[in-house]
């Protein structure tokens, strides 16, 4: 046996590298690897819908704002969060969220339903000042929402590399793209997608 | 999840483990040629190098952390597709609608098997549900008279209802107060009651179109007077020959119609605002009130105990 046999890990670096990177890396391959090829995140539940150009143009709006810095999109399988937020997330619900928007703090309540839960009129009265309707909000007011309008120039464009992505958009509608947002104010926008949010569970019943 | 999947994660959790625990034996061994607590004979700056053993309270948590690892890997989902022991899991994740999550928290429920999260529900309907279930049973103007009841009614009514109607129920511009006893759509606790679980969709049209601004400015006058207001009599008088096509919905004499939700006129309640200026613009643009549905949401035994908060509102004894 030579003398202490770590010493030769201590004095060669690109060993000592080598080493480190499997060490940290084993965490990963075993928790985050193998789920990328699982069905449950491919396959997208039954009701769930490409988002429309108009609510994918508020989706970009959504992240331009930072949103996803209060608000998560992510409901946890506790009753505590289903009483209130409504059925916890499934991974088939955000398989065609490139970026997800999952979140990871909440300032405000999380999103992942609050599409249908509140009318077109007052998530446009909120927006434009939260203390109009819910005087104890600490929400900023997004008024400029409502003077900025949508030229459409890239929607086609980002539903285009959506596709590539696995959404399933057909070539309607990424020609349709441009004229369906087009003048909309990105308040229009950002309404739509919200409205949008968290029903794909829902319409899998009706349908 | 494939059998390769399932392989690479036992093989590298088990290889990790065996090779730590097979790490932690090799340098608990001295395999110098120096004793324990003697110098390594290796200097610097003073200060030198002695031979220490590992620290003993550290070796044995280093130990404890192995069984624990062990141990919750043989109870609890962790090898790849091996379930654990327990058959523990945390929720039904492989559901594809609510009608499927139902059903495979009713199946987990009846097999007995560990979902923690059908558990924990299952608990609170054995805890809650007999309450809720008596409250439904209770006539709404009966259970008004239960202090216990408007409590819970009144936490669901500020979790679910105030951020539109306000956490005093007085609502605001375009959300109606619920405390006033004026009902677009009726206020008896039936009608409540279907408000809740079905929503509502107001619509006022535009009439921008059908009309000029002088002849909306005239109609809006005649509207303001009508809950007897003094406003100009010969705006009034013009206003009033254009009002028939309103009293289609809001009836001849402006009283509303509860059955499609179009307000009463006369009453001086406005849920858009009662100036000139608000009506003329009520006229000119339409509304559209929009009551969402909380049938889905929050079910009927619930929506049951909301409504009679609401009722008791403007019909406190």
């Amino acid at each position: 046996m030579s003398r202490v046999k770590h010493e030769f890990v201590e004095k060669n670096l690109g060993w000592l590298s080598v080493l480190m990177i499997i060490a940290v890396s084993i965490g990963g391959l075993v928790e985050i690897t193998p789920l990328l090829f699982q069905s449950q995140v491919q396959e997208p539940v039954k009701g769930l819908k490409p988002y429309t150009a108009l609510q994918l143009e508020g989706r970009d709006i959504y992240m331009r704002e930072g949103c996803s810095n209060c608000h998560s999109q992510m409901i946890r399988p506790f009753r505590a969060e289903t009483e209130r937020y409504g059925h916890y997330s499934l991974a088939g619900e955000s398989v065609w969220d490139h970026p997800f928007l999952w979140g990871s703090k909440r300032t405000g309540p999380d999103l992942a339903r609050v599409g249908g839960r509140y009318s077109d009129d007052w998530h446009y009265v909120h927006l434009m000042n939260p203390r109009n309707v819910v005087p104890e909000s600490n929400m900023p007011a997004f008024p400029w929402l409502a003077e900025n309008t949508l030229d459409g120039a890239y929607t086609a464009k980002k539903m285009e590399a959506l596709r590539t992505l696995g959404v399933p958009y057909t070539d309607e509608d990424i020609a349709g793209a441009k004229e369906a947002v087009q003048g909309k104010t990105e308040m229009q926008a950002l309404i739509a997608y919200l409205q949008s949010l968290g029903t794909a569970l829902q319409r899998a019943d009706q349908e | 999840m494939s059998n390769f999947w399932s392989a690479w994660i036992i093989v590298l959790t088990l290889g990790l483990l065996f090779a730590l625990i097979w790490l932690l034996r090799w340098n608990m061994k001295n395999y110098t040629d120096v004793d324990e607590g003697q110098e390594m004979d290796h200097e610097f700056d003073g200060i030198v190098e002695v031979n220490n053993p590992l620290p003993k309270w550290w070796t044995y948590l280093f130990w404890a952390c192995f069984a624990w690892g062990f141990v919750y890997l043989a109870l609890y989902p962790g090898l790849g597709k091996f379930d654990g022991l327990l058959g523990w899991k945390s929720s039904n994740q492989d559901v594809q609608s609510l009608a499927e999550s139902r059903a495979a928290m009713d199946a987990s429920n009846s097999e007995g098997s560990i979902v923690q999260y059908d558990r924990e529900v299952r608990d609170a309907e054995e805890e809650f549900g007999p309450i809720f279930e008596a409250y439904a049973q209770t006539p709404i103007p009966e259970l008004i008279k239960n202090e216990d009841a408007l409590e819970v009614g009144q936490r669901l009514f500020l979790q679910n209802c105030s951020q539109c109607h306000g956490s005093n129920a007085m609502g605001g511009p375009g959300f109606p107060n619920l405390t006033d006893n004026d009902w677009l759509y009726g206020g008896t606790p039936h009608d409540i009651k279907t408000t809740l679980l079905n929503g509502r969709q107001g619509n006022m049209p535009a009439w921008s179109d059908q009309f000029s601004d002088q002849e909306i400015t005239e109609l809006a006058n005649y509207v303001a007077s009508l809950s007897g207001r003094e406003r100009d009599p010969e705006l009034v008088a013009a206003g009033k020959k254009n009002f028939a096509v309103c009293s289609a919905c809001h009836g001849p004499n402006g009283k509303g119609n509860q059955q499609l939700g179009a307000p009463n006129l006369t009453d001086n309640v406005w849920l858009y605002g009662g100036s000139i200026a608000a009506i003329e613009e009520t006229l000119h643009y339409g509304r559209n009130g929009v009551m969402p549905a909380w049938k889905d949401i929050l079910g009927e035994d619930k929506i049951h105990v909301v409504s009679a908060y609401i009722y008791s509102l403007s019909n406190d004894e």
